[in-house]
């Protein structure tokens, strides 16, 4: 399946990536290849065969609803670009 | 000193030989002097390495040594260190300091190991070549024109070269078993669940695992020893005691029932690679082994689906880089909108926003089912075959890579040709099975490693193997030309 320029800004937006438009053709180049070579996927016939998303076909393993390590806020909050007074500073949102 | 092993090494600390901070300090010395040969190192953690070396200095005097105590070895810079830079090799993270250790740092640590520094790698461990790195590509210590494979191309550079007796490593989809083969080393992808990933930075969670890359497979055993077992803090580690994967490394092969996949050895194979590999087989066999001629039906399919797991995982997992919590963040951004893309656009290299996209694009409204669910079917027959040859046959073995290691450059424009490299790799880490490489011979001045896989949980198996093998063979031993420059052009080990 070949993708166009104005699929690849598509992406891009959905992935939250700036993709320049000098970029965009080689993306939409080397993309369409990777979806060429996925499509093989569509020779075989999957008719009632289980997905599998855990090589053990393994859930969720669940644990009891306790405190297990004392809050480390300074700790994390010090890896910000940009805090102050315990919140992560983002550009304005709201007018 | 460093072409020594984690055994003998062990054996010359507890023997008061030399102390942990003399050989920390020595290896330290010899990363700083070589290492712009190679590239293999990202950074090196010297204090925090000198702390830990006089510490386990400490325990071998007070005769509280474990086997590891003292040791010196790098981790792949995937692996948080807690006070020290962890950066995935990407611009990203170049100034991430972890607050935490890794799960298998903290093991190894524990057990008195010493972290001297993090290695080079593919960019958040997506590539075969380890040309994917915002830190410049590596380079092969057994030809310098070559890559050393990837994504832990940075960990096996470093130990081939001598300058780490191990390192840790991390395999999505053959990321330390090609590597290991491109650079001559032991290096085992064990049971996914096996090894907990918490404090690894995630690239594909269903199909990342971390191993031991080593000179030998009782170092890899010894290794593995450390790494593994039940974490709590990762919710797909699994709850069952790992074994003391030294304690079958002598028992003999009579009677083991080897597979060789004929997909294995199909037209991609370099006919070189294929003599190396049939020369061992031949030699397992002679050791008492069974070769029994197996077929997994849907191998190559495990590209196509793998390379739409992968990065439909990766979109998910590498969405947590915004540009606000930690991190590269852009400057002077105008909205919220800008500063995610432009931090994301700025922060990540071209094969990494490339895999990212290609997830987003599998996991959209309407192609979903299409890529992703289809991907999913696909991987349980992969799985399928194996659980199948598994009843037949112990082990199955084949070439780790189509091709000794490549040349520098020659695959970086086409990202489907650097995938194709990945073809027998891939289904191991789809059906979750341990498998691994050891070394094998040389085509040309490069290596070849055998690819020994196995059945859930079989790890002990395939390092037992390997380490006969390694008993009669002495590939394992040899050691890169010190000007990296390959010595001859004859074919080794295919005669």
């Amino acid at each position: 399946m070949a993708l166009e320029n104005a699929d690849i800004e598509n992406i891009a937006l959905l992935a939250r990536l700036q993709v320049s438009s000098s970029e965009t053709n080689d993306y939409a180049n080397s993309i369409s290849s990777i979806l060429c070579l996925i499509d093989q996927m569509q020779q075989v016939s999957t008719d009632g065969v289980e997905p599998l998303s855990n090589p053990h076909d393994a859930t969720q393993r669940l644990r009891k609803d306790e405190i297990t390590c004392d809050n480390q806020r300074e700790a994390f909050m010090a890896l910000a670009p940009a805090a102050e007074d315990g919140l992560y500073l983002v550009p304005k949102v709201l007018d | 000193m460093t072409n020594k092993t984690l055994v003998q090494i062990s054996k010359d600390l507890t023997a008061g030989k030399y102390s942990s901070r003399e050989l920390t300090q020595d290896i330290i010395a010899d990363i700083k002097a070589r290492d712009s040969i190679y590239n293999s190192f990202i950074s090196i953690s010297e204090e925090l390495a000198l702390k830990q070396a006089d510490a386990a200095d400490a325990r071998i005097n007070a005769g509280s040594a474990e086997l590891l105590t003292g040791i010196p070895f790098a981790h792949k810079d995937l692996f948080c260190t807690q006070g020290h830079a962890t950066t995935a090799a990407s611009k990203m993270l170049a100034n991430f300091v972890p607050p935490y250790e890794s799960t298998v740092g903290q093991r190894l640590l524990s057990a008195g190991a010493v972290c001297v520094g993090k290695t080079n790698m593919d960019e958040f461990a997506m590539g075969s070549s380890n040309e994917n790195s915002y830190f410049g590509a590596v380079k092969n210590p057994w030809d310098l024109t070559a890559v050393p494979g990837g994504s832990s191309g940075g960990s096996a550079a470093a130990v081939a070269a001598g300058l780490v007796p191990a390192a840790t490593g991390t395999d999505t989809g053959g990321s330390i078993r090609q590597p290991a083969s491109f650079c001559n080393l032991t290096g085992i992808k064990p049971t996914y669940g096996r090894v907990s990933r918490f404090g690894i930075i995630a690239y594909a969670s269903s199909l990342d695992q971390a191993g031991p890359m080593c000179k030998t497979a009782a170092d890899a055993a010894l290794m593995l020893n450390a790494m593994a077992g039940f974490d709590p803090q990762d919710s797909t580690s699994v709850q069952q005691e790992a074994p003391d994967f030294t304690a079958d490394l002598n028992q003999p092969l009579q009677g083991l029932k080897v597979g060789l996949p004929k997909e294995f050895f199909g037209p991609g194979l370099n006919p070189q690679v294929a003599q190396c590999i049939m020369t061992a087989v031949q030699q397992i066999e002679a050791l008492g082994a069974q070769i029994i001629d197996i077929s997994l039906p849907n191998l190559e399919l495990s590209i196509p689906a793998y390379y739409v797991i992968a990065p439909s995982e990766a979109s998910s997992n590498l969405s947590r880089f915004d540009g606000v919590r930690f991190g590269y963040r852009c400057d002077q951004p105008n909205d919220l909108m800008d500063l995610y893309c432009r931090t994301r656009a700025e922060g990540f290299g071209t094969e990494v926003k490339r895999r990212i996209m290609v997830g987003t694009y599998a996991l959209s409204e309407g192609y979903y089912d299409a890529y992703y669910v289809k991907a999913q079917r696909i991987r349980r027959l992969i799985k399928d075959d194996f659980t199948r040859a598994l009843s037949q046959v112990d082990v199955i073995m084949g070439p780790v890579a189509p091709t000794p290691a490549f040349d520098l450059g020659s695959n970086t424009k086409d990202p489907v040709a650097m995938y194709l490299e990945d073809i027998y790799t891939l289904s191991a880490n789809m059906a979750g099975i341990p498998a691994m490489s050891t070394p094998a011979g040389f085509v040309n001045g490069r290596p070849v490693g055998l690819h020994i896989m196995g059945n859930y949980f079989a790890e002990a198996k395939l390092l037992n193997i390997a380490h006969q093998y390694q008993q009669v063979t002495d590939w394992h031993l040899q050691t890169p030309p010190s000007n990296g420059i390959p010595v001859s052009n004859q074919t080794k080990g295919a005669e």
